[in-house]
């Protein structure tokens, strides 16, 4: 593996503070200071003027479907997709077939990880037996198989009883709680959000305070218990009030957002397109404003894509009938940058903290900087280069994004991956 | 103005010269529902086919005579018999019956919005028969006809909806019906059966029932479905007809020339008392005959039909 020399970046590392034009030398797989004038002369150099070098993206939060359903996505699939938005660390989420609650279960995944990946795959294992909110997996056992996480996504554990107790066994491990913050029995048979489109539409509504109650139960069980929770894709403002006021008296909760929440409201739904259909729903403007303040002040930890991949024959059916879910990791940067660096003012180096480091901390992984003597995963993105995505010509197996055909601005080159170029001029260059 | 439609999938979506225009052709249409032969050769040649995948006896069988009486062939599909049992898909079964050379098709479906899905897949018209708790476009079409032969203009007239609007396709369709012609609609009903969202689409909403009631022109009301009962959309039948039913006493608090109204199918003595079902003031049944006038005006137009050409001779 060659040595690195990326010249005239603007390196932007939130965690090594770090935001100035220089350059960025990698060696042996890590981010060294400098090289030799010798090492020099042997490095790879890749002219980086006018592109940021950023700590390659960690997102918290995919479905990369394997074992079971990889007709949707596989881990190969699913990681180049991530190399080609920038990301170097997913962590991916145990809803599989079967569903990743056993260690054996865990172990497959990670061959498959260790097989086919182009970057780093974390996985996380089930908060109970075949996440079905009854009795808890075998967390210890799963921890020790490799899981950064535990997390019943999708399927929010209803018994506080349970939740309690997972969250208290759980802290003995020193895991964080991952939950989808959904009272089932508050959205029987819903597909959107609750509000004047649903009625307008006809659909059957998903109130945000099913996840304002969720939300707020976590809070609770994370004070009394001291639990580390994190909540998932908050899409509701009271939910973000909440956590607002949970942090303020140092409760120990994270929450993450998703681009797709911070951009795009109900008012899409207008056409049954199916593109727009995930759960939690997007809400309302006020809701995705509350949102975008909430990462604004840091209430919202991070930002994560819920890259949720569907073939086309599942996708295209009756609204009701559709799966939840869409493809994120292809278009999160560009949409991030476009809505919170552009139309909401926030510093670049805010959103990419909102994508490294932050995103990282709340699982405790080795990612996101750019600090020396750490892994060189690195993303050399231009912020204001266009394009057109093509969601059918995407590295994912699927093509569910509702961004297919849109022009975004914010384009990534180049993603390196413990010092290897995994993705590099629209190409995966790695396995 | 041509009519240029060839989808009937929402009445949010047409202009009120359109609605207008439907009326008018269902005005023709009706005189010859009396007649002894009942039939034009407006359609003859034509083949419609009726995807019913949710059960309906009253609008399916409107629209198989209003098909019938413009001489088309009817093919009539339901969902126990067809292959979606099966598991195929919408799109298979509609790109199917596309390949039969249908001429057009009529959808019943509850899922909301499948008859726009349909209407973009298929090159032939598609109308909507009924979807989920979206729209009923037909039925709010044949509901204004008959409140305009009753009342003339409905401009500024007071009518309320009386009932479950939520899963209401019949409200929605008549509320867009009703604002576009100019009418004051009030909407009433229990508060987790009438959210307030619904006064973003210019009506109003009420609870009491005797000051929504006064001196409105007509009152139509909803189907009561007692499965709302078990997800706690209200506590009993009981209690709604004690807080919400149509009796007499109630019916006394109308403008005297009122009209009551109900698309059926009636559950008597729940939301209505059965002497008022049957009462004078009930155009109940004109309402199911003006079903087929109205249903004949939308096949014809969507089918290519203008409407200065109806021809009402044999």
């Amino acid at each position: 593996m060659p040595a690195l020399w990326i010249t005239n970046a603007r390196v932007i590392d939130p965690a090594s503070k770090r935001n100035a034009v220089g350059d960025l030398f990698v060696d042996n797989g890590r981010i060294v200071s400098s090289l030799s004038a010798a090492a020099k002369k042997r490095a790879k150099k890749i002219d980086a003027n006018g592109l940021v070098a950023c700590p390659g993206l960690v997102d918290i939060h995919v479905h990369f479907r394997e074992p079971g359903q990889t007709h949707k996505e596989t881990i190969e699939t699913g990681s180049r997709a991530a190399a080609a938005g920038g990301f170097t660390t997913v962590v991916c989420m145990p809803n599989t077939s079967p569903v990743a609650d056993s260690a054996g279960t865990i172990q497959l995944i990670k061959d498959s990880i260790a097989r086919t990946a182009c970057i780093k795959v974390f996985p996380t294992g089930c908060i109970t037996v075949g996440m079905k909110g009854q009795a808890l997996a075998p967390i210890g056992s799963l921890k020790r198989a490799g899981v950064v996480a535990i997390t019943d996504d999708g399927d929010c554990v209803q018994s506080n009883e349970l939740m309690r107790r997972a969250v208290e066994y759980a802290t003995m491990f020193d895991l964080p709680i991952m939950d989808h913050c959904q009272d089932h029995s508050m959205t029987a048979g819903a597909v959107m959000n609750e509000g004047i489109m649903s009625t307008r539409l006809g659909l059957r509504g998903w109130p945000n305070a099913a996840e304002d109650v969720i939300v707020s139960r976590n809070v609770i069980l994370s004070t009394y218990t001291g639990a580390h929770i994190h909540m998932q894709h908050i899409s509701s403002r009271n939910a973000v009030e909440i956590l607002r006021r949970a942090k303020s008296r140092g409760v120990r909760v994270t929450a993450e957002a998703t681009p797709h929440h911070i951009a795009l409201t109900d008012s899409a739904l207008a056409t049954y397109d199916t593109h727009f259909k995930m759960n939690p729903p997007l809400r309302t403007e006020e809701d995705r404003l509350a949102i975008i303040e909430g990462l604004r002040d840091g209430t919202l930890d991070c930002l994560a894509t819920d890259h949720a991949p569907h073939t086309d024959y599942e996708k295209d059916k009756e609204f009701d009938y559709a799966p939840n879910g869409i493809l994120g990791l292809e278009t999160a940067l560009a949409v991030s940058i476009e809505i919170l660096v552009r139309q909401q003012k926030f510093k670049l180096p805010h959103v990419i903290d909102l994508f490294t480091r932050k995103a990282a901390e709340i699982v405790k992984l080795p990612a996101g900087t750019l600090a020396e003597g750490t892994a060189a995963d690195i993303c050399l993105f231009d912020p204001d280069e266009k394009w057109t995505y093509d969601a059918k010509r995407g590295f994912s197996k699927s093509s569910n994004s509702p961004w297919h055909g849109q022009t975004l601005r914010g384009r990534v080159k180049t993603t390196i991956c413990d010092g290897r170029i995994v993705f590099d001029n629209g190409r995966i260059t790695a396995r | 103005m041509p009519w240029t439609r060839r989808h009937l999938i929402t009445l949010e979506e047409l202009s009120l010269a359109e609605i207008d225009q439907i009326h008018a052709t269902a005005a023709a249409f009706k005189k010859i529902l009396n007649r002894s032969v009942k039939k034009v050769p407006a359609l003859r040649g034509k083949t419609i086919v009726n995807l019913f995948l949710e059960p309906s006896t009253r609008t399916r069988m409107a629209f198989d005579m209003a098909a019938k009486r413009l001489s088309a062939d009817v093919i009539s599909f339901d969902a126990a018999s067809s292959s979606t049992t099966k598991g195929e898909t919408l799109r298979d079964t509609a790109e199917n019956i596309q390949a039969l050379n249908a001429d057009m098709i009529v959808i019943r479906h509850a899922a909301s919005g499948s008859p726009r899905y349909l209407s973009n897949l298929l090159d032939i018209p598609v109308i909507n028969a009924g979807d989920g708790a979206h729209e009923h476009p037909t039925q709010g079409l044949l509901d204004t006809f008959t409140m305009k032969e009753h009342l003339g203009s409905l401009k500024g007239r007071k009518i309320v909806i009386l009932g479950d609007i939520l899963f209401s396709r019949v409200a929605r369709s008549n509320i867009h019906a009703l604002t576009k012609m100019g009418a004051n609609v009030t909407l009433v009903g229990p508060s987790t059966l009438v959210p307030h969202w619904f006064t973003d689409l210019g009506v109003e909403v009420s609870h009491d029932l005797k000051s929504a009631l006064a001196d409105a022109e007509v009152v139509m009301l909803l189907r009561i479905q007692h499965e709302r009962q078990s997800s706690g959309h209200f506590p009993s039948l009981g209690e709604y007809t004690s807080m919400f039913g149509l009796n007499k006493t109630r019916a006394s608090w109308l403008n005297p020339k009122a009209i009551i109204m109900h698309p059926g199918p009636i559950n008597r003595g729940v939301e209505i008392d059965s002497d008022l079902a049957d009462g004078e003031r009930s155009v109940i049944l004109e309402q199911v005959t003006n079903g087929i006038a109205v249903r004949m005006a939308v096949l014809y137009l969507c089918s290519g039909g203008q409407p200065e050409n109806v021809i009402t001779s044999d």
